[in-house]
């Protein structure tokens, strides 16, 4: 089960749906939303995600996973929209019939899901200033003022 | 042929717009897709070399052919979790 969600994430009802007679280990990971980063203080996070293509990619991410260990159930839910500190951003639920699995199936999720799944955060930092975390770009002084045009095509020509 | 491409993150914050069309020639690839969007938007310049792009609910990596029906979408390496 993989989903996006604009609703906090009920995490205690999320490790339920994975829980079993046939499992004898669960385990949960949630991501959280942290205040300091780098020395930097945050206010808030917004998420954004690409939808059709992030549940897509959750959906593959979990069917690695099932082939890879013998698991009984997953639940991944990651939450888009605004996040205070301390709210859960994502939860990965995984039960299998022994602890190491679960321990390396649920690793393997959450490592994934940040490598390949469209989703992205903007920071807010408590200066005033946000910007988009793009692992590999740097920061660009770019959280500028948008230019409101009707797009690209306005901007093509010759000279262009 | 004229492609709609969808942006997110700080793409489209760069452009301005969630939305750009671009004119290709037929056959273009996803190549020539990122070299027009380089040549189009002086703001979407710099990001250009790092932009992922999908069509319809997958990565297409540089070599991926175009077709006029594609549903495109461009964007920055993810940050999510």
């Amino acid at each position: 089960m993989q989903r996006l969600t604009d609703e906090p994430i009920d995490f205690a009802a999320l490790t339920d749906s994975v829980r079993s007679t046939d499992s004898g280990a669960v385990v949960l990971f949630l991501g959280t939303v942290r205040e300091m980063t780098h020395g930097r203080r945050t206010t808030a996070l917004d998420y954004e995600a690409f939808g059709p293509m992030a549940e897509s990619k959750l959906a593959e991410i979990e069917t690695e996973a099932c082939r890879r260990w013998p698991l009984d159930r997953v639940a991944i839910v990651h939450r888009v929209g605004r996040l205070e500190l301390g709210e859960i951003s994502v939860a990965v639920a995984v039960s299998s019939p022994h602890r190491a699995q679960a321990f390396e199936a649920a690793r393997y999720l959450i490592d994934t899901i940040k490598e390949s799944v469209p989703i992205w955060k903007k920071e807010n930092w408590h200066d005033g200033t946000s910007e988009w975390v793009h692992p590999g770009l740097e920061s660009p002084a770019l959280e500028s003022p948008v230019l409101k045009t009707t797009g690209l095509e306005s901007k093509r020509g010759p000279t262009s | 042929m004229k492609l709609d491409v969808r942006l997110f993150a700080r793409a489209r914050d760069a452009a301005g717009a969630e939305r750009v069309t671009v004119e290709l020639p037929e056959g273009a690839s996803v190549a020539d897709l990122r070299a027009a969007l380089a040549a189009q938007s002086a703001n979407l310049g710099a990001l250009v070399p790092c932009l992922l792009f999908a069509v319809g609910t997958d990565y297409a990596d540089d070599r991926v052919q175009l077709s006029p029906e594609a549903d495109v979408a461009c964007f920055p390496p993810v940050s999510g979790g």
